[in-house]
């Protein structure tokens, strides 16, 4: 099962490596990892995404917030969350399937940032099964390169404790 | 060179008025006389220099060990001694290293220790300067908390926050790094008003709701067990762990680092129980309806094979540690906080009941399968040793181990009957830890009879360290069980590996000529009619002494729950029942 883990942390040299090495000592399996800045200069946000079964997140969150930099950790389960990766991709795009390609684009609200000779740069950002029928779709006419961020967290608005937990 | 001075403008600017501007080597001396410290261990080099030239004249009693393990196992043994942080300082690179055995160990067995390190100077952090080494990085699994300070303002606080996140939730060690030149920057010191931590809450007290349930599951079951691990010792909790018992009926039986919560004279007490432990424990455990782990973290070395772990009982876990509990068992009413304040609160709840079915069947147990050894043999038998050790000492003596068999005989032969009176390496098992582990002992409590039962192989990795012993007139006794192997290895090939006895014999010194060479006291004990007046003559020493017991070379340690076995199928109860 995946879980969403989103870990508020403070901002400091050091803690990035001491979550990712408290992962791998304790043998758990880190699906992706995003860390980026949050209103706060002083905090980082980290959103993890762990395979594992509920006994394992458990232990998950326990241990992180054991690591005195940890501010907060908050668990989504995934019908309560928005969660989106960014995706930039280079596609094969000879002039007879310009269209074809540029309608997929337009049909998972993509979008093109850079353009080629031969290739057309394209940006996503969308839930992971979003980005996997993109890739799909795209995979007949050759992915040159393609890179992702790990997904990014938020809760619900319509969750009860949703403001807290943004 | 960036110098991260605040300047004394800024300072007075701010209307800092009276506190004076010091430098970091001032900052920290001072700081650690605020947190209470007054011995400390460590080791000189490079860049601590500028700390050591504070602490020329300061008012701390310095230990100097002989090698950095040492002094991290000092700083542990005091610790555990006392009940204070244990203090430790150690140069940048080679010092550092050193200590990380004894970091690793005071983790392990949750011990607050704050360890000092000195760093090169934060211009040349990264360049593989000399005798460098990124401590915080290979300390960071093995600490609490760690943390370099690289700018002289956030140097006080940072000291007081070790201090603070040792001691309170579940205790363990805390690395402060220090450059070199933030020893030398200079800083206005700022008053203690306490820490606040945005990430770091412990809890100090217990749900109520869960102690009330724990309370009615105990009043309610017909076969419950205490199962007490070294988290009462930490919490100062034995007393109402002891009210909480006879209260309500309960036997219990504690851990390897539990023992000396619950006085093992008590006819309720079950003793040790795990892969050495009683087999009226392991029975009791394996039987029991409910099950309440109090500090304690079902090792492996405890439960045996999980699945077949206490199969009929529910499980109460009190403990400071969220992460404790359910990570190896699923726990049915778990209680997170201070065991002193929920062992209280539930005596409060409990009722007396009888249990005379209970009672009767584990004094069925202990009449069957007590400890035993072979008291008519010749030969220096290693429980005989200890035996006498405990008739000779009783209640007096703070004993201290290193790791193999010896340290398991200790645990099953010596009665433990206070808390703090029993100091041992649990969860790392790091051999060489008993004798720093016991100076250390002895330099919190220097009226104290300290008593270090060690191996011949552990003694041998830190016996060194019998120097520092002498040198700062810790009159420590060392009583080596001698079996000229690493015992409990021995005890593995011979079991497991057709008695192919590989590489676990090495050649000793004589033990008690190197202690004299030390410059304590040595003595030899090759007859089992010695043994006794050779105690009572170690006990009238006021040097330290090692006493070093030429034991029956391959005793083994019995009874034994083998790797991957349930807790009740022990081997060598029949070995006992032949010699009844
Ligand atoms: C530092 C360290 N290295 C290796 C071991 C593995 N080990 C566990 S017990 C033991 C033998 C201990 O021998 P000794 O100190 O003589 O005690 P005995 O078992 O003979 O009583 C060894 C090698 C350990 N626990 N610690
Ligand atoms: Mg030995």
């Amino acid at each position: 099962m995946k879980h969403i883990i989103s870990a508020l942390v403070q901002n400091k040299p050091g803690v990035l490596a001491h979550v990712a090495g408290m992962f791998a000592a304790r043998a758990f399996n880190i699906d992706s990892l995003a860390v980026g800045r949050t209103d706060d200069p002083a905090l980082s946000r980290m959103t993890i995404v762990v395979l594992g079964d509920d006994k394992v997140v458990e232990q998950v969150r326990k241990q992180l917030e054991k690591i005195i930099d940890v501010v907060k950790v908050q668990d989504f389960s995934l019908k309560d969350v928005i969660a989106h990766d960014l995706m930039l991709m280079c596609v094969h795009m000879p002039p007879e399937k310009r269209h074809e390609i540029l309608a997929l684009v337009e049909m998972f609200k993509a979008k093109v940032v850079d353009i080629g000779q031969k290739f057309v740069m394209v940006e996503l950002a969308n839930s992971e099964d979003k980005l996997e029928a993109f890739i799909d779709a795209c995979r007949p006419y050759g992915i040159k390169n393609m890179v992702r961020t790990g997904t990014v967290a938020m809760g619900r608005l319509s969750q009860p404790n949703a403001p807290e937990g943004q | 060179m960036k110098k991260p001075t605040c300047s004394p403008q800024g300072d007075s600017a701010q209307n800092q008025s009276a506190l004076p501007i010091k430098t970091g080597a001032e900052i920290i001396v001072d700081t650690l006389i605020e947190q209470g410290v007054d011995t400390m261990f460590g080791y000189l080099g490079g860049v601590v220099l500028p700390l050591f030239d504070k602490l020329y004249d300061a008012p701390i009693n310095f230990i100097i060990p002989r090698h950095e393990q040492g002094g991290a196992h000092m700083a542990d043994g005091y610790a555990r001694a006392s009940g204070k942080v244990g203090c430790v300082v150690a140069t940048s690179g080679p010092g550092a290293c050193n200590l990380v055995t004894g970091i690793a160990n005071a983790m392990m067995d949750s011990v607050p220790i704050v360890c000092l390190t000195g760093q090169v100077r934060t211009d040349l952090i990264g360049n593989d300067a000399f005798q460098e080494a990124d401590t915080t990085g290979i300390t960071r699994p093995i600490t609490k908390h760690n943390v370099i300070v690289k700018d002289v303002k956030e140097l006080q606080q940072s000291i007081r926050e070790a201090f603070y996140i040792a001691k309170t939730g579940r205790p363990g060690p805390v690395l402060i790094d220090i450059p070199v030149d933030v020893e030398v920057a200079k800083c206005q010191m700022t008053p203690f008003d306490g820490v606040n931590l945005a990430g770091y809450k412990p809890q100090a007290k217990g749900h109520h709701r869960q102690i009330k349930m724990a309370a009615e599951a105990i009043n309610k079951s017909e076969r419950p067990v205490l199962y007490v691990g070294g988290g009462v010792i930490t919490a100062n909790a034995s007393d109402e762990l002891r009210a909480l018992a006879q209260k309500a009926n309960v036997p219990v039986t504690t851990t390897l680092l539990g023992l000396g919560a619950y006085d093992q004279m008590r006819p309720e007490s079950l003793d040790m129980l795990g892969m050495h432990g009683t087999a009226y424990a392991n029975y009791a455990v394996q039987e029991c309806d409910l099950l309440i782990a109090v500090g304690a973290r079902f090792d492996d070395r405890v439960t045996g094979k999980l699945k077949t772990f206490a199969p009929s009982a529910r499980f109460i876990h009190i403990d400071i540690d969220p992460a404790s509990i359910s990570k190896n068992v699923n726990v049915q009413i778990p209680v997170v906080g201070d065991a002193k304040y929920i062992l209280g609160e539930m005596t409060k709840e409990v009722q007396h009941k009888d249990r005379k079915a209970w009672f009767d069947k584990i004094a069925d147990w202990k009449k069957c399968f007590p400890l035993k050894y072979d008291t008519k043999s010749p030969n220096i038998k290693p429980q005989y040793v200890i035996e006498q050790l405990w008739e000779a000492t009783k209640d007096n003596a703070i004993i201290v181990t290193g790791v193999g068999q010896h340290q398991m005989w200790t645990s099953q032969f010596y009665k433990h009957s206070r808390p703090r009176h029993f100091i041992t390496s649990g969860g790392l098992g790091t051999m060489g830890f008993g004798l720093p582990a016991a100076i250390g002992a002895q330099a919190a409590k220097p009226d104290a009879l300290v008593i270090d039962i060690d191996g011949d192989s552990s003694f041998n990795m830190t016996m060194g360290e019998i120097c520092t012993a002498v040198q700062y007139e810790l009159p420590v006794k060392v009583c080596i069980i001698n079996n000229g192997y690493m015992g409990m290895v021995r005890q593995w090939q011979e079991l497991f590996y057709g008695k192919r006895y590989s590489k676990s014999s090495l050649k000793n010194p004589e033990f008690a000529a190197v202690a004299e060479a030390f410059g304590a006291v040595g003595m030899t004990v090759d007859k089992k009619s010695e043994v006794k007046s050779a105690i009572a003559k170690m006990l009238k020493e006021k040097k330290p002494c090692v006493v070093d017991f030429k034991v029956e070379r391959e005793e083994n340690v019995w009874p034994m729950v083998a790797m991957g076995k349930s807790l009740h199928e022990m081997d060598g109860l029949d070995i006992f029942e032949s010699m009844a």
